[in-house]
């Protein structure tokens, strides 16, 4: 199956009107020793029916989130999507349009994007927020390398409790580039704030945390706002969206950047992408900001408009001194979680938080009174728990396939400290009855 | 002008069970609690729905129109793709899951691999980077790490970039904490030998190089230009953003390519979203295997599994596995078209370009005198009482989606036109036609083309009051 | 156009003299090339600048532009107004679109910069 509708009949009309008697003549600057001769080694073309039919059994062959109960968070959520999200990411017009740089016939786009934004600082409580990043852990290498540029200083700190995953790609980015990174451990689940307390100084340009952090916990972010505001560093927070429908909004403590992961609105868990990087931040630090922002304006006959504005902080413009090198980003992704906000409102967005917490602390309290099960941490926490296992995490999982539930996360593997232990998620999508169902499975597996 | 999301004042639909909010207090101590509700929209699922439905109507997109947007392979998507990202079994998987249970979707990432292996001559591969412009950090980390660990005592801190380079070339090796230095390039459109040859040092690291070039034209130099840049201790940096000129034709890797990335939304028929997701596959030398993202996608006999232990592994350039669903769609590309149909892309490509140019040369200015490839480059003819912003704008008039404008840098008042392999004839001739027609409006009634676009949801924006004021969020108040 | 009181630089700064400080601004044809300005860049108050350093940038749309000091010294004043209103720099430049005030601490680098009909040539040329 091809997708070029010109006939042989065409092509040699447009030779001929082009003045060359075979094709290949176009493309005789190419050296001819290096054009392929042999077989590239690829299978025939399938018809549409015999793709559809491979394609489906690939997917057969995957456990997934809608046959499945799923208790696995850790950076990726199974949310409930509320119908008209696909229905209006499925439209062509959005779909297949380019980034909007003839605003003229763009505005679906730009306007979706200026209500991403709109929606973004409601949550954050932030000044600005960007047209998106890649994820959550690139947003936060952004925010780093942003905080790094506008303090002038070398260092950052991170805290332990943050997603393991985020923390490697903060070290992929930074590593040989002058800028240390400090990790601050944990104490009862959250970031240890004496031993922040020691390690912070005014050549700290950020310290960087998680609410709720990597293993579900609140972390107290008043105080840590108020430690590094004392030493001038910056405040970065990566935030799980769907808590801001209960908990304080960042800005509301002080936080000079907010990050974070947006699947959880309105995007599958999708093996891990497309996500949705979300940024935010304080006005004062706009002009650093990395990505497209889109903002309002009129057209020549005075009506309201959108265009993609602020744009000499970008790489097309600035090339070599540009705030970010990002171009193609999640626009799509982005449109998504304006189309779930919208959808949902503050109550709807509120309940899902409100449902996923009674589940979570539902599914603890039954954990912790089961044999050999206990609860590591005693900080409060939202929606994700850590209970350390009677049996090995990976062999709890594998009874727990059998009984169609993808189990919680083996931590043991990201932190060696904490050995047989299982991160826990319970999202709305998990009713009492699969908490119950969980729990009296759990209590047979036997050590 | 479409009203604000923010506007409505209907009753947002219950999709989620309230269930009992006063529990919260017991299980979450007050201080970690927001009173007051986030300022979210207030609206029925009919309101969002009609709201974002006349949105969409007001965009243009490949779906409803040409968009010879150049260097950003505007090709049709094929619809399949699309059913098939949404296939439970896919879109379901967390990434988290265990090996056992998601063979399928390691089974398809590692054949989108071997496909992208096959076409380009690279050895290694990773699908993590999330877009073009993340795929150009990641090879250039790959560069880094492998310079870092051939000499701890020389230092390479220079990357080159021609001046007809896309903006994120120089952006990423800035990010990367390289010294950008410019190569110019020749009156042919070239990348000019001598002036290489000058920057060529001990202390460059890499050249960034697109080929085909922005321009249009396939650096003839090429086999030179990879011989002067590995003759220097460098390597030679692919940016893929044009590689749909190449598909079929020539393995980047035979070029002397020891890097690429590839643009899965342009080359291989993924959507661009409205600016994305994207997703940036990065193909490799043997030599530089050893220091890809991790992990790995590997089959062992007939399982497939994830490989940690990349020996220099630079670490990971994004959180899980890349934009999978967007690789699952190039898989389905790839599947589609086969052997054969691969082989007539770049083909197709070029011969449709050259129809175009053929028909656009003698009436508008044509800087570089030679086949082009995939795209081409040409600009208003000195005289006409217009600009290359007008021009673009009166083809919105016509129903067409502008080409790219004022891009490469080099050339003044450029109009970068790149029509793809999908586009058939009869198209071509009906967007040369109106082309045609605006140049003989240029000449007569420029005022028309002054005044344009007319045809359009909205005209000719105040861009200066957007920079200048700068509403960036919907505020109640106004 | 040009006027014929003020120094000019080549990277298209004017200088004009008060005694021991001088004011900075861009010239017509700068900002006529740089297009519709919509963000002007500036220093904070007190800091040395030398000759040919960049103190700020002046931003279009699509363009950026670094500003460069014609003169070493030190900053004593910056044009509040820019913030709120960069559109002086198009619409006078010489006058309610100055830049930054320099305390002049080489007043020799002043004889090197070009006169005015210097300057007129050399945007004739087209640099």
């Amino acid at each position: 199956m091809e997708y070029i509708g010109n006939t042989e009949a065409d092509n040699k009309q447009m030779l001929t009107e082009i003045g060359v008697s075979s094709a290949s003549e176009l493309w005789s600057d190419i050296p001819q020793d290096k054009i392929v001769t042999q077989p590239l080694g690829l299978p025939a073309g399938l018809s549409e029916l015999e793709l559809r039919k491979h394609l489906r059994n690939l997917s057969d062959r995957n456990v997934n989130v809608e046959d499945y109960a799923c208790f696995l968070g850790a950076g990726a959520y199974d949310h409930y999507i509320p119908s008209t999200v696909p229905v209006i990411t499925k439209r062509p017009e959005f779909y297949t349009a380019y980034t909007p740089y003839q605003p003229e016939i763009s505005q679906g786009t730009l306007q979706s994007i200026f209500e991403y934004q709109s929606l973004i600082c409601n949550l954050t409580g932030l000044d600005v927020a960007n047209a998106s990043l890649y994820d959550g852990a690139t947003a936060l290498y952004e925010a780093a390398h942003l905080a790094c540029d506008h303090t002038q200083r070398r260092k950052i700190i991170v805290s332990r409790a943050l997603h393991p995953e985020y923390r490697q790609v903060l070290k992929t980015y930074f590593s040989d580039a002058g800028i240390d990174i400090e990790e601050i451990g944990c104490a009862q689940g959250t970031t240890d704030l004496g031993e922040l307390r020691q390690k912070i100084n005014d050549q700290v340009a950020a310290v960087l945390v998680q609410q709720p952090n990597f293993f579900g916990c609140l972390e107290e972010v008043e105080e840590l706002a108020t430690l590094v505001h004392e030493h001038k560093a910056l405040f970065i927070v990566d935030v799980y969206p769907v808590s801001l429908g209960l908990l304080k909004r960042p800005g509301n403590y002080a936080a000079d950047i907010v990050v974070g992961e947006g699947q959880s609105l309105g995007l599958p868990v999708s093996f891990g992408g497309p996500y949705l990087g979300i940024f935010s931040c304080r006005k004062e630090l706009m002009r650093k900001m990395p990505g497209r922002v889109v903002g309002e304006t009129v057209d020549n006959q005075g009506r309201r408009a959108y265009v993609l504005t602020l744009q000499t902080r970008e790489q097309h413009i600035r090339r070599e001194k540009a705030s970010s090198n990002i171009c193609s980003n999640e626009a799509l992704c982005a449109l998504a979680a304006c189309v779930h906000l919208s959808s949902l409102g503050a109550r709807g967005l509120k309940a899902a938080a409100t449902a996923s917490v009674i589940g979570a602390h539902r599914l603890a309290d039954g954990l912790k009174d089961l044999p050999g099960w206990r609860l590591n941490f005693t900080a409060p926490f939202f929606n994700e728990f850590v209970a350390t296992a009677p049996v090995e995490a990976d062999d709890l999982n594998k009874q727990l396939l059998k009984h169609k539930i993808i189990g919680g996360l083996n931590l043991g593997r990201l932190y060696p400290e904490l050995p047989q232990s299982v991160l826990f998620c319970v999202t709305e999508k998990r009713g009492p009855e699969e908490i119950e169902n969980l729990l009296n499975i759990l209590r047979e597996i036997k050590q | 002008m479409e009203k604000s999301i923010f506007a409505y004042q209907s009753e947002p639909t219950e999709y989620i069970k309230s269930g009992d909010s006063g529990a919260i207090e017991a299980l979450i101590p007050e201080r970690f609690l927001q009173r007051q509700e986030p300022d979210l929209p207030q609206a029925t699922e009919q309101d969002v729905i009609r709201h974002f439905s006349r949105l969409a109507g007001l965009n243009y997109s490949v779906d409803t129109g040409f968009y010879p947007l150049g260097s950003c392979t505007m090709k049709y998507n094929p619809k399949i793709n699309e059913a098939v990202a949404d296939l439970p079994g896919l879109a379901g998987v967390h990434p988290y899951q265990d090996e056992k249970s998601i063979q399928g979707v390691l089974e398809l990432a590692y054949g989108l691999e071997q496909f992208l292996l096959a076409v380009s001559g690279f050895q290694g591969l990773t699908l993590q980077p999330a877009a073009g412009a993340h795929g150009e950090i990641t090879g250039i980390l790959l560069i880094k790490a492998y310079h870092r660990l051939a000499s701890k005592k020389e230092k390479r801190r220079i990357i080159l970039v021609p001046d007809t380079a896309h903006g994120t070339n120089p952006a990423t090796a800035a990010l990367a904490g390289y010294e950008v230095r410019q190569v110019k390039s020749d009156e042919a459109g070239d990348i000019d030998l001598a002036d290489l040859k000058q920057n060529l040092s001990p202390e460059v690291a890499a050249l960034m190089l697109t080929n085909p070039n922005t321009l249009g034209l396939f650096e003839k130099n090429i086999l030179q230009v990879s011989k002067m840049v590995h003759e220097a201790g460098a390597l030679l940096y692919g940016d893929g953003a044009n590689f749909n000129a190449l598909l079929g034709l020539v393995k980047p890797a035979d070029l002397g390519f020891d890097v690429m990335h590839f643009n899965l939304h342009k080359t291989f028929s993924t959507p661009h979203g409205g600016g994305g997701p994207g997703a940036g596959a990065v193909g490799v030398v043997e030599k530089l295997i050893p220091f890809l993202p991790v992990p790995l996608v590997k089959k062992k006999g007939e399982k497939f599994y994830f490989d940690y232990k990349v020996k220099h592994s630079i670490g990971k350039v994004r959180s899980f596995y890349g934009n999978f669903l967007i690789a699952v769609r190039a898989y389905a590309y790839f599947l589609a078209l086969g052997e054969e149909g691969i082989k007539k892309v770049g083909r197709q490509s070029i011969l449709n370009a050259n129809y175009l140019l053929r028909k656009l040369k003698d009436v508008y200015e044509w800087p570089y005198r030679r086949s082009c490839m995939h795209e081409f480059v040409i600009t208003p003819k000195t005289g006409w009482q217009v600009n290359t912003l007008d021009i673009a704008k009166r083809i919105i008039d016509y129903g067409y989606h502008p080409p790219t404008i004022y891009f490469p840098l080099i050339v003044h008042e450029a109009m970068m036109i790149e029509p793809t392999e999908t586009e058939t004839k009869n198209t071509l001739d009906e967007f040369s036609a109106a082309l045609l027609s605006i140049a003989q409006e240029a000449q007569t009634t420029p005022e028309l083309l002054k005044k344009a676009p007319v045809n359009s949801p909205v005209g000719r924006l105040d861009e200066a009051r957007a920079a200048r004021q700068l509403i960036l969020k919907y505020e109640k108040a106004r | 156009m040009v006027p014929a009181e003020l120094k000019y630089s080549e990277s298209h700064e004017w200088v004009k003299q008060e005694g021991n400080t001088v004011i900075i601004g861009i010239t017509d044809y700068a900002q006529e090339e740089l297009g519709d300005i919509v963000f002007v860049e500036v220093p904070k108050p007190g800091r040395e600048l030398k000759q040919k350093e960049s103190f700020g940038v002046a931003e279009s749309v699509k363009a950026v532009s670094d500003l460069f000091s014609p003169v070493s010294g030190k900053v004593v004043a910056v044009n509040e107004e820019l913030s709120k209103t960069p559109e002086l720099v198009n619409k006078e430049p010489y006058t309610g679109g100055w830049i930054i005030k320099v305390e002049l601490s080489q007043a020799g680098e002043l004889s090197g910069l070009m006169s005015a009909e210097q300057y007129e040539k050399l945007i004739k040329e087209g640099h």
